[in-house]
């Protein structure tokens, strides 16, 4: 545990010491705040309208949750689609390069200890992420009032997909020593991922259901409706565990060849 | 101790080592010699652990390094060919991480830092940026990172590579005081150095052992360069046969 802390340490901070948190930080930020005005000033037209109207059964049945921080929540997991591979992709390929997989193979740390160091390093910066745009939530409760616990499964949900998101990124990551190719990688995997459920949608039967299954959209879809379920949770560790597990294999299979 | 037994190493077709053998006693310097692409660095990769080999064994004072990787591991400080640091960290910050790294304990971790960082020649620049050091201040660190959990085995990949006149005269000192307890292994293409520094010489090509002798008996007579020449141009590898047919 205190070489997954040394690695997962120093991991965290060669983001912080280069601009890359900063600038992924800013760039995430950023847009998801715009996307949180952009949502926040359509809603309140359409309250003001439907008020003009003086149609109060209308107005009643509004909804921040569901016209800004659903929407919110999806946007910003398409945003993370896109910054989450830039910052598991140098995890593997940056210490091929500088020769320090070398120090780290030859010391006497666990390859899984390696993997899970890094790992949770990155998810270090993930995380934070996360839950800085949590503060978009706090304005809302703020000034508003949205149903608080559906917005909180709601970001929980976005976490549990960043970190899965993550996951898959240090898998594609230890594959090569080429950055470009573990971000595109990643992109291409996470992509997959997240629009396979739209396959689902025409398919009939048992084979639908899998592929509807292996939709992550679907299963976050769920948790910004507020429902924490077994089920939900029990996909995103699955995902989890698969790639860790598979990352742990593709660094050991160094000393296969 | 390091005995190295019938080791080979292929990569696909190619085979980087050849049923290699030999020891490296405790307490002395290997001088590990060979023209490029001879193999040193692949042998050197193996006794680290880092390649596993295709056949053959190795073991590091006592403890084979497929079996028991592990307690080589702890036991080996290694310098790579290209010393193996991270541009973002201090020169301190770095060897406190290597340090935690190889099992150090914390209470332990200041008196080792500051030593390694005295006997290197590092105390001037401990604060600053890897990524800012000159080629043979990087050097010294790499050779710090080695030596900092004060290890019974080194292995050195060309440590005097890219330093100033100066400063190989520093490192081979400092390499000759390391030999006393521990058990040095030294590749280079310097062979004055060599004759300077080490109590013992490998020499490889095309992957075959092709001398293991104590320095004092090889170079009765002659200098290490004609031993060097003598050993690479004989008639050992597929080839020099492939060329005796042509002919």
């Amino acid at each position: 545990m205190r070489n997954v802390l040394t690695i997962a340490g120093r991991e965290l901070r060669s983001y912080f010491s280069s601009p890359v948190a900063y600038v992924l930080l800013a760039a995430y930020l950023a847009l998801a705040g715009y996307f949180f005005f952009a949502l926040l000033s359509a809603f309140n037209q359409t309250l003001q309208m439907y008020s003009m109207m003086r149609n109060p059964e209308m107005v009643a049945r509004f909804n921040l949750n569901q016209m800004v921080v659903v929407p919110l929540l999806h946007n910003m997991s398409v945003l993370l689609i896109f910054i989450v591979p830039a910052i598991s992709m140098r995890m593997f390929p940056e210490e091929k390069r500088s020769g320090t997989y070398e120090l780290l193979l030859t010391s006497p740390v666990r390859v899984g200890e390696i993997v899970l160091g890094k790992f949770l390093g990155g998810l270090g910066l993930v995380l934070l992420m996360v839950a800085l745009s949590g503060y978009f939530g706090r304005l809302l409760v703020r000034y508003g009032n949205p149903e608080v616990p559906m917005m909180v499964a709601g970001y929980l949900g976005l976490a549990l997909m960043a970190t899965v998101f993550l996951a898959i990124g240090t898998l594609i990551s230890s594959f090569t020593d080429n950055v470009v190719i573990a971000y595109v990688g990643a992109l291409f995997a996470l992509l997959v991922l997240y629009t396979i459920g739209w396959l689902g949608e025409t398919m009939q039967g048992a084979a639908g259901g899998i592929v509807r299954y292996a939709s992550i959209t679907e299963h976050f879809s769920e948790m910004t409706k507020g429902i924490i379920d077994t089920k939900d949770v029990v996909y995103f560790a699955t995902l989890l565990l698969i790639a860790l597990f598979l990352t742990l294999r593709s660094v050991e299979s160094v000393r296969w060849r | 101790m390091i005995e190295v037994a019938n080791l080979t190493k292929r990569y696909g077709e190619l085979a980087a080592v050849r049923d290699a053998s030999f020891t490296a006693p405790s307490g002395q310097i290997l001088g590990f010699l060979g023209p490029n692409g001879a193999g040193k660095t692949t042998t050197m990769r193996i006794i680290t652990g880092f390649l596993p080999a295709t056949s053959g064994t190795v073991r590091v004072e006592g403890f084979d390094v497929f079996t028991q990787s592990s307690e080589v591991r702890r036991r080996i400080g290694y310098l790579p060919e290209s010393p193996p640091l991270y541009n973002d960290m201090t020169a301190a910050g770095f060897l406190r991480f290597v340090a935690r790294l190889k099992g150090m304990a914390r209470g332990d971790l200041a008196g080792a830092l500051d030593r390694v960082l005295e006997t290197c020649g590092l105390t001037d620049v401990r604060d600053r940026l890897l990524g800012h050091l000159s080629k043979g201040y990087r050097q010294r660190v790499g050779l710090a990172q080695a030596l900092i959990h004060d290890p019974p085995v080194l292995i050195l990949d060309e440590p005097t590579i890219g330093l100033d006149p100066r400063q190989i005269i520093e490192i081979r000192r400092l390499i000759k005081t390391l030999g006393g307890k521990r058990t040095v292994v030294l590749s280079t293409h310097i062979l004055p150095e060599v004759s300077q520094v080490c109590d013992k010489v490998v020499i490889i090509n095309d992957g075959r052992i092709v001398v293991e002798d104590e320095l004092a008996n090889l170079m009765r007579g002659r200098t290490l360069e004609d031993v060097f020449i003598e050993a690479i141009s004989r008639d050992t590898g597929d080839g020099a046969r492939a060329a005796a047919a042509e002919t």
